[in-house]
């Protein structure tokens, strides 16, 4: 690809999605929705978050060689 | 005034809400024009926005003050709209506004059909949520490289490179719709 074709692309893709203009702001005051939201009880983490990680400690029990290997790739 | 603004950081830092609040009003309109530059949808701009402010809160203690906060707000936001984008197919939403808004065709290169940016914008949409985010902040919004990477935290070669590889990917993608760009 050069940069003619590069240059083009992009001409394509700005028409595609006009830029927002100007200086935006909401349109009502969002800090009532962050106190409600800070108010909430966290969510629990999902269930596959506990079995990945019930699944790296069985992995890093019975191969503790990979340890450095999982890091490497982290 | 110098020295006020250092004391709400750190009574922020330390988890005070009346400083927070502080903070919310100054750059409550920075982050909300942020989002939307990504997300490009006032109403999911809103959510995003509580859902940022709400997650720097919960990083109070992370927060440093010495580095001041717009790089810190910047950088949660991106992420807030980068994980949202993961979550939310927007084509469908994206295109039909297109197809239909007579102000977005106007707004368009007037040498661009209807059709293409029909397509362009739902290979657009096809890309992974981490090269949409660099390509339209680089690409359509066109905001500093430096920008683009200290709010996504990475270098700025790593965001020139998404936006190659964006580039390069909605090319195929268009090639493979019949449209030679």
């Amino acid at each position: 690809m050069n940069g003619n074709d590069e240059e083009r692309l992009k001409q394509l893709l700005r028409g595609a999605l006009p830029r927002v203009e100007g200086e935006s702001e909401p349109k009502r005051d969002l800090w009532p929705a962050v106190l409600k939201r800070l108010d909430e009880k966290p969510a629990a983490p999902p269930w596959f978050d506990w079995a990945l990680l019930a699944g790296l400690v069985g992995m890093a029990a019975f191969f503790p060689s990979a340890i450095p290997v999982f890091l490497y790739y982290l | 005034m110098e020295h006020e603004a250092g004391d709400v950081l750190h009574k922020f830092h330390h988890g005070d809400l009346d400083a927070f609040e502080a903070l919310f009003r100054l750059h409550q309109r920075a982050v909300y024009g942020w989002i939307l530059r990504i997300v490009r949808n006032p109403a999911t701009a809103d959510e995003l926005t509580v859902e940022t402010f709400w997650r720097m809160y919960r990083a109070h203690a992370r927060f440093e003050p010495s580095r001041g906060f717009e790089g810190f707000a910047r950088r949660i936001a991106t992420h807030a709209a980068l994980d949202w984008m993961r979550r939310i197919r927007t084509e469908s939403r994206l295109t039909d506004e297109l197809a239909s808004d007579p102000a977005a065709a106007a707004m368009g290169d007037a040498a661009v059909a209807a059709e293409v940016r029909v397509k362009t914008a739902r290979a657009f949409e096809r890309l992974p949520a981490k090269l949409r985010v660099a390509a339209v902040l680089a690409v359509v919004e066109e905001r500093p490289y430096k920008e683009i990477a200290e709010a996504l935290g990475i270098s700025v070669a790593a965001v020139k490179l998404r936006v190659f590889r964006a580039v390069h990917k909605l090319r195929k993608d268009l090639e493979a719709q019949g449209i030679r760009p």
